[in-house]
């Protein structure tokens, strides 16, 4: 029997979620003896480094009909995968691409399946796998009925454990449908890091007062190393790009730290953030709900808070 | 051109979380039920725009039981043509997914609209299985939809950026932010959603693949760990060496 995991690669590297996505494959092996197998679509100039988070082998999966995004088809791949590697496990990362892909797959082995998983599948007796819902609000826990079974982890949700493990390379052709959807052209905003991958995250909202101030809020994100968000009305306003929108109509994170500038604290903005696992809110009004959702808070101004922190920030890089 | 939308019924947003039966079911107690926002601010309204502007119908399909017939005739108003509600409790996407597309096969769609995720259950799982039951390409997280004959030109939401597509009909879609604007039902529409034919289906045969055991609250906030305005490098220094995770 196998671990079969899916393996997401961007601009020809192995994606930072599908290293996270094998540990928690290679950890669910620790107990069960299974051989841990990651599957590669398209380009990677990393591939050794899967083994380093516990991948045993490494399938290649070379097509040119997979040159673009083709979920049907990777679904398609991948059960050709786990048929051969005999998987009763297959794990995704729950970022877009697996998003799109673990389901088609589900329904295609008729396999029960958990996205946006939060730990590790319990599996002594039932295989009972905890995530969270009502956007962040509580969890549940899933149990699956199925022999094989689909499990989609959040990005930034477990360490990612090491195995250092050295990974045998194979290159596999599959026989391939033709697909029905060309892609035309491609749109990559920036080579950084996905805001659902981000571990620091700086966000700010109407309590900015305009797009024209957001200069300090990208200095503050480049000092700690973090990315940036905004509240619901600041994109709507387009005063920042729709991807940067969290919340439970937006996107919904996980990161080590948030740190919430001028913004309310509103249940729908909640939703989408309330699982970081370190808060801080900074807003004038001691009475914002923010700060019943924070660990850490600041009753200031923000054009005052904001530029201090940006100098303490570049003092402690150079320390 | 005829357009199936999904969907489905969520707790409004300022809704409280809260379980009874221990642990094991959602309390609806005083909880207001809403349409999906993405189902119905994206994908039902697109499909709207589309029919008025090509020509065709917009269906409306449920899976679900008689309460939530308000929430069908609400999209009614917004309006869609006519809806279809399959008789079954949902308990898990798949069972979902195969009722829907056991329906969409019998009725020729020219595409399966559905939002990208619920609110409530956050699974990001119909839209896909409904394209693999229909065989048919799934695009998702699609932010634009437009269409000229049976060829849609979609932009789709993909890692780290966007990407602009080309497909043919039949097709299933799932819905993101920027595909269209919500619209606010007037009187005039929710009068004649009131006659608007709702037919109801009884499921077919299926076995649940997956089932929620129970459900868990997250555990209480600490308080909130104030510092002065006056010197926030305080707050690097915490964040460093209380919480150490920078
Ligand atoms: C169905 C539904 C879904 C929604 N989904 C989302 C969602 O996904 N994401 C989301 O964010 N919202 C969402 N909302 C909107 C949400 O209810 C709030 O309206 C929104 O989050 C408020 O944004 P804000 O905090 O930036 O603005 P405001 O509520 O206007 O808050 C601004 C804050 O800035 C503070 N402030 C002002 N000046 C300063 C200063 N100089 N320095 C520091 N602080 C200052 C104020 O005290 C205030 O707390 C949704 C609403 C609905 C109904």
């Amino acid at each position: 029997m196998s671990i079969l995991v899916y393996a997401n690669t961007a601009i020809n590297k192995v994606h930072k979620s599908a290293f996270e996505a094998v540990s928690y494959g290679a950890q669910i092996a620790e107990k069960s003896g299974d051989k841990v197998t990651a599957v590669v679509v398209g380009n990677a100039d990393n591939l050794d480094s899967l083994g380093k988070y516990g991948a045993d082998n490494v399938v290649h999966v070379t097509s040119d009909k997979l040159d673009d995004f083709q979920p049907n088809l990777i679904a398609e791949a991948m059960q050709k995968a786990a048929a051969d590697n005999n998987s009763s496990i297959i794990i995704f990362s729950h970022d877009l691409s697996g998003k799109s892909i673990a389901p088609i797959l589900a329904a295609k082995m008729n396999a029960g399946i958990v996205t946006g998983a939060v730990d590790l599948p319990q599996t002594d007796g039932d295989f009972i796998v905890k995530k969270a819902v009502f956007s962040g609000k509580a969890y549940a826990h899933v149990k699956i009925n199925t022999a094989t079974k689909i499990i989609s982890l959040t990005p930034n949700a477990l360490e990612k454990k090491e195995f250092n493990k050295s990974a045998s390379i194979e290159s596999k052709s599959y026989e391939l449908a033709d697909s029905r959807l060309k892609v035309k052209e491609q749109k990559i905003q920036s080579t950084d890091l996905p805001l659902t991958e981000a571990e620091l995250v700086v966000s700010a909202g109407r309590g900015l007062k305009g797009p024209e101030n957001w200069g300090m809020i990208e200095e503050l994100a480049k000092a700690l190393g973090a990315a940036t968000a905004c509240s619901r009305p600041v994109s709507d306003m387009d005063w920042r790009p729709h991807h940067e929108h969290v919340g439970q109509t937006g996107v919904a994170i996980r990161p080590n730290l948030y740190i919430a500038i001028g913004i309310s604290g509103a249940i729908q903005h909640l939703a989408g953030v309330n699982q970081s696992k370190v808060i801080v809110a900074i807003n004038t009004d001691p009475e914002a709900p923010f700060f019943k959702a924070a660990d850490y808070g600041i009753v200031g101004d923000a054009f005052e808070v904001v530029p201090k922190l940006v100098e303490a920030a570049k003092a402690m890089n150079h320390d | 051109m005829k357009i199936l939308v999904c969907i489905s019924k969520a707790p409004d947003t300022t809704s409280k979380i809260a379980f009874t039966d221990n642990n094991t079911a959602f309390d609806k107690n005083g909880v207001q039920f809403i349409i999906n926002p993405y189902d119905e601010w994206y994908a039902l309204v697109r499909g709207l725009e589309l029919k008025e502007a090509n020509g065709g119908s917009v269906t409306i399909l449920n899976v679900g039981g008689a309460d939530n017939d308000p929430t069908i005739r609400k999209a009614l108003a917004i309006g869609a043509d006519d809806a279809v509600r399959i008789n079954m409790e949902p308990t898990d996407a798949l069972g979902v997914a195969k009722q829907i597309a056991d329906y969409a096969k019998e009725n020729a769609f020219d595409m399966v609209l559905c939002g990208k995720e619920t609110i409530d259950y956050n699974g990001s799982q119909v839209g896909g299985m409904v394209a693999a039951f229909l065989d048919q390409p799934f695009v998702s997280n699609a932010s634009k939809l437009d269409m000229v004959g049976n060829t849609a030109t979609i932009e789709r939401d993909i890692q780290g950026g966007k990407e602009i597509i080309e497909v043919d009909t039949p097709f299933v879609l799932s819905a993101a932010k920027g595909m269209a604007e919500a619209r606010i039902p007037n009187m005039r529409g929710i009068m004649a959603a009131r006659t608007k034919p709702l037919q109801v289906v009884e499921p077919s045969a299926f076995e649940n693949t997956s089932e929620v055991a129970s459900y868990e609250l997250p555990p209480a906030k600490g308080a909130c760990k104030m510092v002065s305005a006056d010197n926030p490098a305080e707050l690097l220094e915490l964040l460093r060496n209380e919480a150490k995770i920078i």
